[in-house]
């Protein structure tokens, strides 16, 4: 029979029940191919529940470092009866299933195709332990075990691991590395030699580490010197404000007084965690909410306020599969619209989009600074497979001289110097004007906050001109945010090619895979990284130096390249949509498969028979 | 009426504490009605923010949407006023208190503001104790829409142009009460003599004080057959007693017949002196005071007066455990850990 051979270039899924303590030996397998320096890219697919549905942890090895989701099975460790018949069928001819033999397998479930390697998982629990507790946990670290034998992994890499997760917990370490023992020892005397794939030692990480976005931006919201979060619980969220409280909780406590300095508000909904959010801010602390889309509806009103009251916020949305409640344990980038425009009247937002969970932290350092400079909310676009899975990311990093840039604000002497103050005066020519922090001076600076128009002087006034006058300052405001956001990544010194490709977020991991493909097959695409909004000009000068630019997206409606025609007013004939909105990340293979569609008559067969071939 | 507010006053106005004049306490005129109970209580607020010496720069003003959260414009005009959006005054005030802690928050909504489109963050803001005066100008009806009833408004209470209410109503007192508020009291607008001692023990208090006042809406809901008009409250108000409130430096020299008087004192030290009607009524049993509002309810009274309060209260800064220096005077080097935790976590994370 054939059978997959690759050395450090495959997918592995496992297949699991939800609550089983499934999560953290799929993790330990995960983290000890990272610690043998070979680049690795997990993804969890769970479902939304807390308890006995079915839920995968897909990872995929590649030394070269290409971190999107490849599709494929390569390797399946199935220990979910349930899901058993569709994992079956996902593995790639000439691949592995791995199943617990306790229980003969069901005749349906063979395929002449994949190679089957049982292992007698319920057998070897009942009689290595007694509590029924141990023998779900650690039938869990016994296919850990096994799968190190059949990878031919460093097995002292993974005691290692062990002896690391378990610091402090020290009777816990002997009882696991003898589980991956248990499963090790079965897999060398039955199965010697039937698998052929292998992970082999590589120094292909460097000093990177292993991070989930939504920790990283929680990190990133300490060293930001966020001192205000206000939240309510949402999927894919809730592991940013979690960040932020583990983070907070060890370097965040005063050593004089053993308090906070920090306030964490749990809000009875989302409309009150942006309120909480813009009060604080207006009283000049640095806050921040974390949501996903069903929060960002419900806190448009609130955002409107804050974009024409001139109050910064920063709001985190983690997006997830909309609309409505949707598919809200699964990715997508479907929020870009609603976010660039939130609220009613016209209104347009400071939008930030991370790809790494390094940019997560570094972004949501900088969001407090351009809220506070531009005084105007700001909205980082992160999403579920960004936020919820570990990605290999650069080491993180923190300049000590950084001074926080807590923008335009007059103090008390300020105040005695200037004369009469107003606080929509555009005193300095780029539309942002000085507020005060309510309590500042005993008679001068302070003023009416209000979502009601008013003239510079932050008095009420239903005079239209007064208004119109308002409303073009706050667009050159946006003009100069526009020097301000960070600037996009070209991915070429200089554009050759007539065509272009546009990508933002988590799908640059499957982007650059795909146009190293697609250069492989002849066709040259120049590349380019949207990192926020507003568009800077290399936006428009990326788009008006190609014939056309293909524009990936993980949502159905193709809400970036909206954006671009809208805010650009460019033709949209030249804007090619590539689009994946199925839930899953973003395949290189679906891109290039769709640039291709565009370049007929260049039909690429593959040539080499490796591991995730034939999904091509 | 005249939108000019004249600045002539009394050359020898009399001087608080800190050498101002109660025109340091003032606001904008009022562009609410002629004869609206709220500028009755911008009124009390400024008397007894005067009277207590509170610097005026450092309170906060924090309003929702409605006629009564006009109203922060109309007083305390040398502080920072934010008019929010509707019902969602309690988690700008939330924020803004979360940031310092150290000034002194005014929250001012009306019935609709509060018992419907804001009833949500009210009950939270009152369940969490966040340190804030929470009043509201309870009129029974929608004014700035131009009189439809609100959730306050009584079964069969008739407004100017409507028929008679058919929804039971929903009684803040009791539903703060019922949420573990440390701090509750009714009064009526045209009582400034029992609002202004209420204000001034409410900003003493460390949690969240609320004031229902009832406030009659002059143009929309003071007919015959409304029961938030200024005749059927005077007609019906029953006060559970006198309260005087007497700030931490003063020495208590009123003399009161013992056996009547109750002291409650407040965390700054200052006295709340209580002269009670009824010798059963005690402001620090909540029981007492459930029995008490029942008493008054089936008699159809509407019964003001303190009738809530818990000396012993831990506002919200206390539960949570945060600095005692506000958050947002906190700079870089008490905020941010720098490189080398950084250091730590990333090897953690390899």
């Amino acid at each position: 029979m054939r059978r997959i051979d690759s050395v450090n270039d495959f997918v592995i899924k496992f297949a699991n029940v939800n609550g089983t303590g499934s999560a953290s030996a799929n993790n330990m397998f995960a983290k000890a191919v990272f610690r043998m320096g070979v680049p690795v890219s997990p993804k969890n697919i769970f479902p939304s529940n807390i308890q006995g549905l079915p839920t995968w942890y897909e990872v995929r090895v590649n030394e070269k470092g290409y971190l999107g989701r490849r599709g494929g099975v390569d390797f399946m460790v199935c220990v979910n009866p349930q899901s058993m018949a569709k994992d079956v069928q996902e593995v790639l001819p000439g691949g592995y299933f791995l199943y617990d033999n306790t229980k003969q397998l069901d005749l349906r479930y063979v395929r002449q195709d994949v190679n089957y390697i049982g292992i007698p998982l319920t057998d070897i629990c009942l009689r290595e332990y007694t509590d029924p507790r141990k023998r779900q946990l650690f039938k869990n670290i016994i296919y850990v075990g096994a799968l190190a034998s059949l990878f031919k992994m460093d097995f002292a890499v993974l005691k290692n691991l062990v002896s690391d997760q378990f610091e402090g917990k020290e009777k816990l370490i002997a009882p696991n590395i003898h589980a991956l023992e248990l499963g090790y020892q079965y897999v060398e005397t039955h199965y010697p030699d039937v698998c052929g794939i292998r992970v082999e030692t590589r120094d292909n990480v460097g000093d990177r580490i292993l991070l989930d976005g939504n920790t990283a931006t929680g990190l990133g919201a300490v060293y930001g010197g966020a001192t205000v979060a206000a939240w309510y619980p949402i999927t894919p969220s809730t592991s940013v404000v979690e960040g932020f409280e583990k983070y907070a909780g060890r370097l965040r406590i005063d050593p004089a007084t053993g308090r906070k300095n920090f306030a964490i508000i749990q809000a009875e909904d989302e409309l009150a965690a942006i309120g909480m959010v813009i009060g604080a801010a207006w009283n000049g602390a640095r806050s921040f909410t974390a949501t996903s889309g069903p929060g960002v509806s419900l806190m448009n009103e609130f955002l409107g306020l804050a974009y024409f009251a001139e109050v910064p916020a920063v709001l985190i949305d983690v997006q997830r599969t909309g609309p409505s409640t949707g598919m809200p344990t699964r990715t997508q980038q479907s929020d870009i619209l609603i976010s660039a425009y939130a609220s009613h009247g016209d209104t347009k937002h400071v939008l930030l989009i991370p790809s790494t969970p390094h940019e997560c932290f570094t972004m949501t350092a900088d969001a407090f600074d351009l809220a506070e400079r531009l005084q105007t909310p700001v909205i980082m676009l992160t999403d579920l497979d960004l936020g919820m899975n570990d990605h290999m990311t650069e080491a993180l990093s923190w300049d000590d001289s950084r001074q926080y840039d807590r923008g335009k604000v007059y103090t008390a002497e300020d105040l005695d110097r200037i004369g009469r103050f107003g606080r929509y005066l555009d005193s300095d020519g780029d539309g942002i004007p000085y507020r005060t922090y309510p309590g500042t001076h005993p008679t001068k600076g302070s003023f009416f906050t209000r979502g009601t128009s008013r003239d510079e002087y932050a008095a009420y006034t239903e005079d239209g001109t007064v208004y119109a006058r308002n409303m073009d300052r706050l667009l050159k405001k946006w003009d100069t945010a526009k020097t301000l956001v960070p600037a996009p990544v070209l991915h070429q010194d200089r554009n050759d090619s007539k065509y272009g490709i546009i990508f933002y977020g988590t799908s640059q991991f499957s982007v650059l895979e795909a146009c190293d493909g697609l250069l492989e097959e002849g066709i040259a695409l120049d590349a380019m990284r949207i990192r926020s909004f507003p568009f800077s000009n290399t936006v428009r000068d990326f788009i008006d130096s190609h014939e056309a630019v293909f524009v990936v997206e993980q949502n159905r409606d193709g809400q970036m390249r909206t954006l671009l025609i809208n805010e650009l007013g460019l033709s949209p004939d030249r804007l090619i949509p590539v689009l994946n909105y199925d839930g899953m990340p973003i395949t290189a293979t679906w891109v290039k498969s769709k640039v291709r569609e565009r370049f007929p008559g260049h039909n690429v067969t593959t040539l080499h028979a490796k591991a995730g071939e034939s999904i091509e | 009426m005249t939108y000019i507010k004249p600045s002539f006053r009394h050359p020898e106005l009399p001087v608080n504490d800190l050498g101002y004049t109660k025109k340091a306490y003032e606001g904008a005129i009022s562009t609410l009605c002629a004869g609206c109970g709220h500028d009755s209580i911008s009124g009390a607020i400024i008397q007894a923010c005067f009277e207590l010496s509170i610097e005026p720069h450092r309170v906060a003003k924090l309003s929702g949407i409605g006629c009564s959260s006009k109203t922060p414009t109309y007083f305390l005009g040398n502080s920072h006023g934010f008019n929010s959006v509707h019902g969602r005054m309690p988690s700008i005030a939330t924020g803004a208190n979360m940031a310092n802690r150290d000034m002194i928050y005014i929250g001012v909504s009306g019935d609709g503001d509060t018992a419907s489109i804001g009833m949500g963050q009210f009950v939270h803001a009152v369940r969490r104790n966040l340190n804030m005066m929470y009043v509201v100008e309870n009129n029974g009806c929608y004014g700035l829409t131009k009189g439809q009833d609100s959730a306050t408004a009584d079964i069969g209470s008739q407004t100017k142009s409507g028929a008679p209410n058919l929804y039971e109503p929903i009684d803040l007192v009791t539903l703060a009460l019922d949420l573990g508020a440390t701090f509750v009291a009714r009064s009526f607008s045209g009582d400034k003599e029992q609002l202004v001692p209420l204000i001034k023990a409410a900003l003493s208090h460390r949690g969240f004080a609320f004031i229902d006042v009832i406030s009659p809406c002059v143009t929309f809901n003071n007919t015959g057959k409304s029961t938030k008009s200024y005749d059927f409250v005077r007609e019906h108000i029953e006060a559970t007693g006198k309260m005087d409130f007497v700030p931490m430096k003063e020495e208590i020299t009123t003399e009161y017949e013992p056996g009547n008087a109750q002291d409650v004192t407040m965390h700054d030290g200052s006295v709340m002196r209580f002269l009670k009607l009824d010798q059963e009524f005690d402001p620090t049993d909540r029981r007492a005071t459930y029995n008490a509002l029942q008493d008054a309810k089936e008699k159809g009274d509407i019964l003001t007066g303190l009738l809530y309060v818990d000396p012993a209260s831990q506002e919200l800064h206390e539960v949570i455990q945060t600095s005692q220096k506000p958050l947002r005077t906190l700079t870089e080097s008490e905020l941010c850990p720098g490189q080398k935790a950084l250091d730590a976590i990333n090897a953690g994370l390899r």
